[in-house]
């Protein structure tokens, strides 16, 4: 079985700790995705499934074997590097068959293989040239051919598309989906960007500092952030959070003061356990919809700036205590420079984060 | 003012319009330097072809021919190739009859002797920078230092105890004892070039080779070794020169048998009270610098296409 379990694997160089603790498991087919901005240790965990670092601590098990003791070649892994790696002094064709050398194949057999690959990923015509020679969307395929070539335990991607220019990075983001379907395999992907994350993955681990802060869909950490780092990490234009005073909590409303301004916003039972006192409020910019008079449940902010996205409209707004609101409103809804918007939040998109940064829910 | 050329300009110190161009002032500044640097080898290379009255006339002959009558008698040579026989075969005491001087047997040494020892410094050399650099030491830079320590004497410092060694240990005049000197006096100088070499290297790559299944020795052989031609060619030559040239060592460990060029020409010029014999010396020298001479010419296509090898990088 195509699986990988890491469980409480910690990396240190020397005082420093790069991961700590980390658990993540993948089954078979499954494509999990570790995100998080550089320097969160997404490579070095990524390093320590392939066997390129050790592990200071805890255990990584493939295919159902406790493999830390083993050099990445006893391991059965195929990984895609950011800088393909590709074998300067072999030509495209040797560089993909490369993973075959220790499987004893007669010639024959070893250049089907080649080819089957080369014909998936469009190589066909470059196989007898040098890496140095062919395009950077080129090279990137070649890389993913030398992976999939063999018939592995799992597939690691470090950074696999972005060295790409955007436009062949979304028709390689694409491609490796569609052949990652249908080989059913284990794949951890490593990425910074969230885009190729909330696409590409079945499930996505968010790290920050070594620390795995949430694992689940792309549909749960975009819908409910584990805590206030996943919250504004997660989505573009990022997530307000703003900071306000809770005042009461009864029939699932909260009683907030936000600006200086009462605001009575429906909320999870949970946030009853909330002592009252200052807590952090997340709501997406593209959960306001702004109504033409101030009521209890709105938050009223002048228009400062006005960034037109194409479908949408981003509008940067400012509270009366100068607190910045993002919004984004239809095209079609005409905001001007100044103008004082009245912006009621959807109770659903709206999330509470207690004193120690994590989601209030129930 | 953008259309006037200065005088520099004019004489063809202009700017280049692309970064592959050079004016003919440029290179003519070029050549120039070039011959300067060159003019000591050729004036050897000329004296080589002249007897012993002309090598010492003054003014110097240095034109081979009139160019029919267009140069003065004074600056013109007969050239002759006496001096080329006289470096295997002549006379040793005047009128006596000619006789073999074993310069044969010289170049054959030097040549051993130089390839042999750099050859060997090459390969363990390239081994141990790789280890140097991929898999480092506890105190790594501490032994690359101490490795250094014995070439920051001057060799005549280090000879003392080397011949008592050498003494000791039967290794005075055998091959076998002046090879592993060179060795490891090619050494230091390898290890610290190719090491430097090998840290130029995108380490991904050999990563991607183990887990697609190559040993260490195998990424060593297959994925760092071909990465780096040009510095082993870069580095054969620069100690094959030294070692070529190498006039100490050889002056005090090898014997008859086992003499080198430099050491025997050192002998054989100082003939027999009349002087130093300065045709026949720049005939030796003549014939002592081709074979480096081709080395360097064939290794330097290996050098460029090297150079642009290694521009592959991030």
């Amino acid at each position: 079985m195509s699986t990988i379990e890491v469980r409480k694997i910690t990396k240190k160089y020397g005082e420093f700790t790069a991961v700590r603790d980390a658990d993540l498991s993948v089954k078979a087919g499954e494509v999990v995705c570790l995100l998080g901005p550089s320097g969160c240790g997404k490579t070095t965990t990524l390093r320590m499934i392939a066997g390129l670092e050790r592990a200071t601590d805890g255990d990584i098990v493939i295919a159902g074997k406790r493999v830390n003791d083993l050099p990445p070649e006893k391991r059965d892994i195929a990984m895609v590097f950011q800088f393909y790696a590709l074998y300067p002094a072999l030509n495209v064709g040797e560089n993909i068959a490369m993973p075959l050398q220790f499987e004893r194949l007669s010639r024959q057999e070893r250049d089907s293989r080649v080819n089957r690959v080369a014909k998936i990923l469009h190589l066909t015509e470059v196989l007898d040239r040098m890496p140095g020679h062919v395009s950077e969307g080129e090279k990137q395929r070649i890389a993913v051919a030398r992976a999939i070539v063999r018939d592995p335990n799992c597939f690691l991607f470090d950074e696999p598309l972005s060295r790409l220019d955007v436009e062949l990075r979304h028709s390689m983001r694409g491609q490796i989906k569609e052949v990652l379907s249908s080989l059913s395999k284990a794949t951890v992907i490593v990425t910074h960007d969230q885009l190729e994350a909330l696409t590409m993955a079945d499930r996505i681990a968010i790290m920050k500092d070594g620390m795995i802060e949430q694992v689940g869909t792309p549909h749960e950490v975009f819908a409910k952030p584990a805590n206030v780092f996943v919250a504004s990490f997660i989505g573009t234009p990022q997530m307000n959070l703003m900071e306000v005073e809770l005042k009461s909590f009864g029939d699932g409303v909260a009683l907030v003061t936000l600006a200086e301004s009462p605001l009575e916003i429906a909320a999870d039972p949970a946030v009853s356990k909330l002592k009252p006192s200052k807590v952090m409020i997340g709501i997406r910019p593209r959960a306001f919809s702004p109504v033409s008079s101030a009521g209890k449940g709105t938050i009223h902010a002048q228009a400062e700036l006005i960034e037109p996205m194409g479908a949408e409209t981003l509008v940067h707004a400012r509270t009366k205590t100068g607190g910045d609101i993002r919004v984004v409103v239809q095209r079609d809804q005409r905001v001007k420079i100044g103008e004082v918007m009245h912006l009621k939040p959807d109770p659903k998109q709206t999330h509470f984060f207690g004193e120690n940064g994590r989601a209030v829910r129930s | 003012m953008a259309t006037s050329m200065t005088i520099w300009e004019k004489l063809g110190f202009r700017k280049a319009s692309g970064v592959s161009e050079a004016g003919w002032g440029q290179t003519l500044f070029v050549a120039i330097i070039s011959f300067i640097y060159f003019l000591p080898v050729l004036l050897i290379i000329i004296t080589s072809f002249k007897l012993q009255n002309e090598a010492l006339a003054v003014p110097p002959k240095v034109f081979p021919t009139s160019l029919f009558g267009l140069i003065p008698d004074d600056y013109v040579f007969s050239p002759t190739l006496e001096n080329y026989a006289a470096v295997f075969s002549r006379a040793m005491t005047a009128g006596a009859a000619a006789q073999d001087t074993g310069f044969d047997r010289y170049f054959f040494n030097s040549i051993l002797i130089a390839s042999v020892s750099v050859f060997l410094a090459l390969v363990i050399g390239t081994l141990a920078a790789f280890g140097f650099s991929r898999y480092p030491l506890k105190g790594n830079d501490t032994y690359l230092f101490v490795i250094l320590t014995t070439r920051m004497l001057p060799a005549i410092v280090v000879i003392i105890p080397i011949i008592l060694m050498f003494r000791v240990a039967g290794l005075s005049g055998s091959y076998l004892g002046i090879i592993l000197l060179y060795t490891a006096f090619n050494l230091p100088f390898t290890i610290w070039m190719m090491k430097s070499f090998f840290d130029e290297l995108a380490l991904d790559v050999e990563d991607a080779a183990r887990i697609d299944g190559s040993s260490d020795v195998r990424v060593f052989f297959k994925i760092a070794l071909p990465q780096v031609v040009a510095g082993l060619a870069a580095t054969f030559v620069f100690g094959l020169i030294l070692t070529w040239n190498e006039f100490l060592f050889a002056l005090l460990l090898t014997g008859a048998d086992t003499r080198t060029v430099p050491v025997a020409m050192n002998q054989a010029v100082a003939g027999g009270g009349i002087g130093v014999l300065w045709g026949l010396l720049a005939a030796i020298e003549t014939l002592f610098l081709i074979p480096v001479f081709l080395v360097t010419f064939f290794l330097q296509n290996h050098l460029l296409r090297g150079v642009t090898f290694g521009t592959v990088k991030r």
